[in-house]
């Protein structure tokens, strides 16, 4: 463990341990949005562990590029959206990919890391369901992208399983005491992939505009999916305490 | 292990706060971790969750999430001999140490997208377990690492899915090979687990290896 016990004030440590960062330190410091942490810090670790990778040839920068590339535009909730939008519109779909969500998904050619081993878990009147990770931080990458803050915190995962009725209050939904609530917690590495009830209202729509009403939460488990005239989908989300 | 990651049912850290339009990395910094991580861990996945766990629990908690990825890098690293300490302590490569040549490259990053490491692998056994079979999860404290989580220890569950023989964590984290189990989904009611509090419906599904279980067809108490 190196010097992380230094939160308060500037780790001068840094230079006695010889980080060369002989220019700007701009994009260590992106848009302050670090709001535990004086960002110098890790963003001076991160810089000299990545130059003595390279250095050393064990990995190239373009390749990193490459994967903060994939996940920052190509692999994202629109990816499961489109799933969900099909389950919706196609019964045959809907059928395989409860059955084998694996292969359904990857019909869609979204597959890989983090999404090896899927299954679908259905909503419906009588039964919500709601995905968490209490070890870590298991979550469905190839068809919701890297996860939230939330479902990564403290909050969520001792929460989620002890009182998901409360969890989901802090989403803005009520869930009526007839309703079973089941819950997942990912401890293999199994990938769970929520099947949000259809909205009302929607039996107008083409599957394109059917994906747009499916938020990421939706697909966790902690929201709905949205009805036509509300946008975006992910509008519930925000909460205060 | 018993360690402060294992958080299912703690108390007490406040409602789940959510950011609206949240992207997907807060810092720069942050994706190149993340990026380091998947392009050159050359440890399971299991071993850099046993990584995390094992920051004290104090850091573990007042850490970001990709500052505790950073964490278990670094320790990682250096413990799986791609780095040495003091490469790392100075940010200089050894230059008596020979370059790791050919580098994880670009092209090497489609492979990982699309197939990813898929945990399961051929079953060598019948599985113990049939779907609706009732178990009992055990009561084990390993000093290691482990996915069964204090909160489900000693609870008695059914079986609901059952996925094929899956790389053993508790194992493989240490570096003591794969021993691929049956794992099982099995689920409890949140009765069963937290009291009369809970929802008289509700349930919970953990995924479990079969040697996190025993028999429960008839059993009074717990099993250790």
């Amino acid at each position: 463990m190196s010097e992380h016990d230094h939160d308060d004030h500037h780790d001068h440590d840094h230079h006695d341990h010889g980080h060369h960062h002989d220019h700007d330190h701009d994009h260590g410091h992106d848009h302050g949005h670090d709001h535990q942490h004086p960002p110098s810090e890790p963003a001076l670790r991160v810089k000299a562990l990545e130059s003595l990778l390279v250095e050393k040839g064990v990995v190239d920068a373009a390749a990193l590029d490459a994967l903060v590339d994939a996940y920052e535009t190509r692999i994202g909730p629109r990816n499961g959206a489109r799933v969900v939008a099909k389950a919706w519109t196609d019964p045959d779909y809907r059928r395989r990919l409860l059955a084998d969500a694996t292969a359904a998904i990857a019909e869609f050619g979204y597959s890989g890391a983090q999404g090896e081993h899927m299954v679908v878990v259905e909503n419906t009147p009588a039964v919500r369901n709601l995905v968490v990770c209490t070890l870590c931080s298991c979550y469905p990458w190839p068809v919701l992208g890297l996860p939230p803050v939330w479902y990564k915190s403290a909050a969520y995962r001792s929460r989620a399983v002890i009182d998901p009725r409360g969890v989901l209050a802090d989403f803005g939904v009520a869930v009526p005491p007839e309703v079973e609530v089941r819950v997942w917690d990912s401890t293999a590495e199994i990938r769970y992939l929520v099947l949000p009830e259809r909205p009302p209202g929607t039996e107008h729509l083409n599957e394109e505009a059917l994906a747009g009403l499916v938020g990421r939460n939706a697909m966790i488990g902690v929201g709905d999916a949205a009805r036509p005239s509300e946008a975006p989908a992910e509008a519930p989300a925000e909460v205060r305490p | 292990m018993n360690g402060v990651h294992d958080m299912g049912g703690m108390q007490g850290f406040g409602p789940v706060l959510s950011e609206a339009d949240e992207p997907v990395f807060h810092a720069a910094w942050e994706k190149r971790v993340f990026a380091m991580v998947m392009a050159t861990a050359r440890w399971p996945i299991d071993t850099h969750r046993h990584g995390l766990e094992c920051i004290p629990p104090a850091d573990y908690l007042r850490m970001s999430y990709f500052e505790r990825w950073l964490t278990a890098f670094e320790a990682l690293a250096v413990s799986h001999g791609v780095v040495s300490a003091q490469e790392l302590s100075t940010g200089r490569a050894d230059p008596a140490v020979p370059r790791a040549e050919p580098p994880f490259g670009p092209g090497a990053v489609p492979a990982i997208l699309a197939a990813g490491f898929p945990s399961e692998r051929p079953a060598t056994a019948a599985p113990r377990f049939a779907m609706g079979d009732q178990v009992r999860a055990r009561t084990l404290n390993p000093a290691g690492h482990t996915r069964l989580p204090r909160y489900v220890r000693g609870a008695r569950g059914v079986v609901v899915l059952y996925h094929g023989a899956h790389v053993l964590p508790d194992t493989n984290a240490h570096g003591a090979g794969e021993q691929p189990q049956p794992l099982y989904t099995v689920r409890f009611t949140a009765r069963d687990l937290w009291g009369p509090e809970a929802g008289a419906t509700d349930t919970l599904s953990l995924d479990l290896w079969e040697s996190y279980l025993d028999p429960a067809g008839d059993d009074h108490g717990k099993t250790s």
